[in-house]
């Protein structure tokens, strides 16, 4: 029968099917572990007396409550260096490896995975985190769980899952210059809502989505959860296998030919059935970014802050007064004139050396508005060394931005890396509910080419604003920025 | 998970509906590390107040609470169940509970026992009247006796059932364990495996400093 890329990774996994509706129990192939929401499942395993079923397909990074600033000093909140210390003792307990902060592999786990080749296409990758959805930028099913499942997956390598629905998202033809793969899941979002992805696996497909980097795919992915997906998956192709070929943990010599010829079986059927179907044409989108308090409430950067009076449904013009009112803007007023007071460049899903370029092309040789604060907050303490080793740093301190070390930071504000009340920012980062980035705090999601141009101009803007003549300060042809 | 089969304690009525887990654990105890020591942080808004009924010395060494309708609304905080748990309930009564926090309970081992409005008043009273009164439990014929009271209750087959054998769902899956062992031998050589660790060669990582401290570049890195 023919069966989406989604059932094919989910049915090579079942160790046991379910009977008369109960689950069934899926194989994890790879499990990702943070300080945050593993304590509890550790413990969980110590009071039963249970190990570590695998730890050889476990691996725990530091990241959620890292500091970014004064690594090689004892962290000051004592609250984040336990939980981070827990972690350290429960890795050398259990036998789980562990990239600690200050290790040149330590980062945000959704960019170490990918960047040590442990990520693949085909494979079931969990982690106590709901970006976990990223992963599926390889083709692989990856998907965020809890605390119990965390433990779950610690003591058996399973977990008892109830099967999704499958839903295709096409993105035909090609982008715009200055729009980006960021825009695209704005895009998405916006259209189907925060909740439009509930109970079904995502599947990008299309012209647009081809032509994206690995980077630019992961993107797209991590916010699926963002729709209220489960997951997020794209199917592996020539891009994903360079991507993978050499990283540490690629397979390698006749591992990596078999891999490669299953790799290429990884696709939905031509006549394979989605239970829905969205379609959004690339040529369409510009920039977007976000108005409201939810991912889903988001607009092109041409448009206006919506005028709750003119929303016919109650519980909508409800919500986008409230909205309006946290944010402090004004109904009617064109989004471009929303000035901010901090650019955020990082997260796990836009942290990435592509984006840390694209950002870095766009600024070189400018200088900062003066009103801003601009942090770039590397995914990972790989990209960081890579953006140094391309002089990118120098880029970001020369034009005035704070260059930091990896992890979460300002995305979620679980380190000191926060918005004051009422601060507004234009950031690259996933989430922009009230309070996320900080108590009071105020967050535009934008892509890291609008951060850049935002950054330049000190109110929300796109490349377009920044002139013709502006555009590729380096002379380099702005094609380059496309495909972010 | 321990098996329940039958329970018997010092029951506790709590005169209150809608229970939400805010009110059974309150966000700020949500930080700590570990999945036991909740007890202190058990109904914390109320354990100031000395008429609350948890104070009262009858009653402090509680392990079956009979709560009004609404028991457990709110977030999906497992810690709600699990500081019922430390502090030594086995059982929850009440005539209805919110379905996560329900599914919590059966994860844990904590037995969320349905019984009528009506049936739940007659143990109030007992309960009230004499305060102390032991209640009994028992999962396998479904009933609550408290004094010369004997009244049903209702949980669903399959969570009475893991509850009788103590299976938590990772002790079922263990169950199956020959299955995932077999699996596992069917698993291609090019899956990866994080053990042995391989990486790039280590990189001494320069540490960022706050804005106005003067920062030493170096020679640019090579990775």
């Amino acid at each position: 029968m023919a069966g989406t890329l989604a059932e094919k990774v989910w049915d090579a996994h079942i160790v046991r099917r379910g009977t008369d509706g109960a689950p069934d129990l899926l194989y994890i192939d790879l499990h990702l572990v943070h300080e945050v929401t593993s304590p509890q499942a550790f413990e969980g395993l110590r009071l039963a007396g249970r190990p570590v079923r695998r730890p050889d397909l476990t691996i725990a990074t530091e990241d959620h409550n890292t500091p970014t600033l004064d690594i090689d000093r004892p962290i000051a909140d004592v609250t984040s260096r336990t939980q981070i210390q827990t972690l350290r003792n429960n890795a050398a307990e259990f036998g789980v490896r562990l990239h600690s902060l200050g290790d040149a592999d330590q980062g945000i786990v959704h960019q170490v995975g990918p960047q040590l080749g442990l990520t693949m296409p085909g494979l079931t990758v969990v982690c106590g985190d709901s970006h976990t959805s990223t992963h599926g930028a390889f083709g692989a099913l990856a998907f965020g769980i809890g605390t119990s499942e965390v433990e779950h997956v610690l003591a058996t390598q399973t977990l008892p899952l109830a099967p999704f629905k499958t839903m295709a998202i096409t993105v035909d033809g090609e982008l715009p210059t200055g729009a980006t793969s960021k825009d695209i899941i704005l895009a998405i979002i916006a259209k189907i809502g925060t909740g439009g992805g509930q109970g079904y696996v995502l599947e990008y497909r299309g012209e647009a989505i081809r032509a994206l980097s690995m980077e630019a795919r992961m993107t797209i992915c991590n916010m699926s959860i963002e729709a209220g997906a489960r997951a997020g998956m794209i199917a592996p192709d020539e891009t994903t296998f360079e991507y993978l070929k050499g990283r540490p943990h690629a397979p390698e010599g006749a591992d990596w030919d078999e891999a490669v010829e299953y790799w290429k079986t990884l696709r939905s059927d031509d006549d394979a059935q989605f239970d829905a179907e969205v379609v959004l044409r690339a040529a369409d989108l510009e920039p977007f970014v976000t108005w409201g308090t939810n991912p889903g409430q988001g607009l092109p950067l041409s448009a206006n802050v919506p005028v709750p009076a003119e929303i016919a449904d109650a519980d909508e013009r409800q919500t986008a007064e409230r909205a309006i009112e946290y944010m402090g803007l004004t109904p009617g007023m064109p989004l471009r004139e929303i000035a901010v007071d901090t650019v955020f460049i990082g997260s796990c899903t836009n942290g990435r050396i592509e984006d840390l370029r694209s950002v870095a092309k766009l600024i070189k040789g400018r200088t900062k508005a003066e009103s801003v604060r601009v942090l770039v907050v590397p995914a990972s303490a790989r990209v960081r060394l890579q953006a140094e080793a391309e002089g990118l740093d120098r880029i970001f301190l020369d034009f005035g931005a704070e260059w930091r070390n990896a992890g979460c930071s300002m995305c979620l504000g679980m380190n000191p890396d926060q918005l004051a009340p009422g601060e507004r920012s234009a950031s690259t980062s996933n989430r922009n509910f009230e309070g996320r980035q900080g108590k009071g705090g105020r967050t535009h999601l934008v892509s890291p080419l609008v951060a850049a141009a935002t950054a330049i101009r000190g109110t929300l803007s796109s490349v377009s604003d920044l002139g013709p003549d502006v555009v590729a300060p380096d002379g380099s042809p702005l094609d380059d920025l496309q495909l972010v | 998970m321990e098996k329940f089969t039958q329970h018997t304690g010092v029951g506790v009525p709590l005169r209150r509906s809608n229970v939400d887990t805010d009110q059974i654990i309150p966000a700020v105890y949500l930080k700590r590390v570990t999945r036991t020591g909740f007890e202190d942080a058990l109904f914390a808004a109320w354990r100031g107040d000395p008429e609350f009924v948890l104070n009262q010395p009858a009653y402090t060494s509680g392990s079956v609470l009979v709560a009004g309708p609404d028991f457990g609304t709110g977030s999906s905080r497992e810690h709600a169940v699990w500081a019922l748990k430390d502090y030594g309930f086995k059982v929850v009564v009440s005539a209805r509970f919110a379905d996560i926090f329900r599914g919590n309970s059966g994860k844990q081992g904590l037995l969320a026992a349905q019984a009528s409005q009506e049936d739940i008043e007659l143990i109030w009273k007992i309960l009230e009247t004499r305060p102390g009164t032991e209640v009994t439990v028992d999962l396998q014929s479904r009933t609550i006796v408290c004094d010369d009271v004997v009244v049903p209750f209702q949980v669903d087959d399959y969570t009475r059932w893991r509850l009788l054998e103590g299976l938590d769902d990772i002790g079922l899956t263990l169950q199956h364990e020959g299955d995932i062992t077999e699996f596992e031998k069917s698993r291609a050589g090019w899956r990866p495996k994080t053990l042995p660790a391989k990486h790039l060669p280590p990189v001494e990582i320069q540490a960022a400093r706050p804005v106005g401290v003067p920062v030493d570049l170096g020679p640019t890195h090579t990775v």
